[in-house]
């Protein structure tokens, strides 16, 4: 068998010409359509947590590089990392990292199956912001509590929710303060608290008194009793349930004591 | 004149709509299945398919045209092709970054996924298996690119539906994406007549 040795070099010379030149024409090109790149960005990018969570607000952990690298950030803006990765972007940018304040989630309403009941039997799509939609905002007796349908838990990247007895429940251990549930929640029953908060209102019932009263056990009725025997004055009723203002409170717990529904409770789980 | 025309039209709704790149010929599935949970992100995909589809097109019938067939050397039209199509991403990617940062910004993470996109590679073949010039190639990558997006917009809308469904546990996930697709494969057959 003759081998045709021209046709050989042919098709070695184009396909390796034609890869040589790409190759140069790409290196050329990297070297003309360099973008200056900050070079603490990247190793700002290095120490976030690499989840693209969203929780500081910027489309993802590089754009909150950019942000921290151009100055337009706080060095410990990232929520997820919290003290321990803002001191590591602090040494970084060469800047003190200040302190920040561990948060964690929490969900607002107690009235599991037990304190609650069912107005009907639903059985549509188990999706909070379906149910939302179905009369009286749902089948539970309560229109503003939690629905246990779990968009919550669907939307954190963490792990950190489950239902549990009908109820929306936040591990706090597990939660990284991101706010994607607070999002996710069509009954805005989530709140971002300090981790370490000593008195919480689960509650957060707008209906008037009597109305709450019936619909569940441990609803706030706004009575302001709380109001009254906060030492603070961190304690304010709007819409007919109390609210705390976790910057005031000292967790003297005289509020807890006092709360004739049990609706404000340690904040223990 | 009015032949050209009509031939491009026709070259237009044929492989957009009635061999469809996705629904009757099975490339770039993986895209397809991979990007297509929300609408927002796969008209982003979608985008981003055209854009490198039609200038691949464009190269991959020139380079052929100009080096391949002069050299007699048409059997090596695949190694070829795959080398041109993944450089041009690459350089694609670079201009962008430089010269159109909302565009490269937009099509974000897609723009080097199409590299191993087998769809590309598959059109650039396909015109050269039918022999057209580089006007009709670039015409009919645009229009099967078109096709890409018109059918994974569609199957992101009914993903988004889909996950209201109480689907049974067993199906759930990429199974009913897949029995979705083959429904609308047998769909799209309906365009069959069309031409």
């Amino acid at each position: 068998m003759k081998m045709n040795f021209s046709a050989i070099i042919i098709a070695v010379a184009v396909v390796g010409g034609v890869g040589l030149f790409l190759g140069i024409f790409l290196g050329i090109a990297s070297i003309v359509f360099k973008v200056d790149v900050d070079e603490r960005e990247e190793a700002v990018l290095g120490v976030l947590p690499g989840n693209n969570c969203g929780g500081c607000g910027f489309p993802g952990c590089s754009g909150l590089a950019a942000a921290i690298a151009k100055g337009e950030a706080a060095v410990n803006a990232c929520p997820v990392g919290g003290e321990a990765v803002g001191k590591k972007v602090a040494a970084i940018m060469g800047v003190e990292a200040g302190e920040t304040v561990r948060m964690t989630a929490f969900v607002k309403c107690a009235g599991d199956c037990n304190k609650t009941t069912q107005n009907y039997a639903y059985t549509g799509v188990e999706d909070c912001s379906m149910v939302k939609y179905v009369p009286d905002g749902g089948a539970k007796s309560c229109n503003y509590g939690c629905l246990g349908y779990g968009n919550c838990v669907k939307a954190c990247p963490f792990g950190a929710i489950s239902v549990q007895n009908g109820i929306a429940v936040v591990d706090k251990e597990k939660c990284k303060a991101c706010g994607k549930c607070i999002a996710a929640c069509p009954k805005g029953l989530i709140e971002l608290i300090p981790y370490n908060a000593k008195t919480v209102v689960a509650c957060s019932s707008k209906d008037k008194g009597p109305v709450t009263m019936k619909a569940c056990q441990s609803g706030c009725i706004g009575c302001s009793l709380c109001v009254k025997v906060c030492p603070e004055g961190a304690i304010t009723v709007t819409d007919f349930h109390a609210h705390i203002d976790q910057s005031k409170c000292m967790g003297c717990g005289a509020c807890k004591e006092k709360c004739p529904k049990k609706a404000i409770q340690d904040f223990a789980s | 004149m009015f032949d050209v025309v009509k031939d491009l039209l026709v070259l237009l709704i044929g492989s957009s709509l009635v061999s469809n790149v996705v629904l009757s010929q099975f490339l770039g599935l993986c895209p397809f299945l991979g990007v297509s949970k929300k609408v927002d992100t796969a008209v982003g995909m979608g985008g981003a398919v055209i854009f490198v589809i039609t200038l691949a097109s464009a190269v991959a019938a020139v380079i052929y045209r100009v080096i391949l067939v002069p050299f007699d050397i048409t059997y090596l039209q695949t190694i070829v092709f795959i080398l041109v199509i993944a450089a041009l991403v690459q350089f694609v990617e670079m201009f962008l970054k430089k010269y159109v940062p909302s565009l490269y910004q937009a099509l974000g993470v897609y723009l080097p996924l199409i590299t191993t996109n087998c769809a590309v590679l598959g059109i650039a073949l396909t015109n050269v298996q039918k022999n057209y010039g580089i006007g009709f190639s670039i015409v009919s990558g645009f229009s099967t690119a078109v096709g890409f997006l018109i059918a994974i917009v569609i199957l992101a809308g009914i993903r988004e539906k889909i996950a209201y469904n109480d689907v049974p546990e067993s199906f759930q996930g990429m199974p009913i994406v897949l029995i979705t697709a083959g429904l609308m494969a047998i769909a799209f057959c309906g365009f069959s007549g069309l031409l």
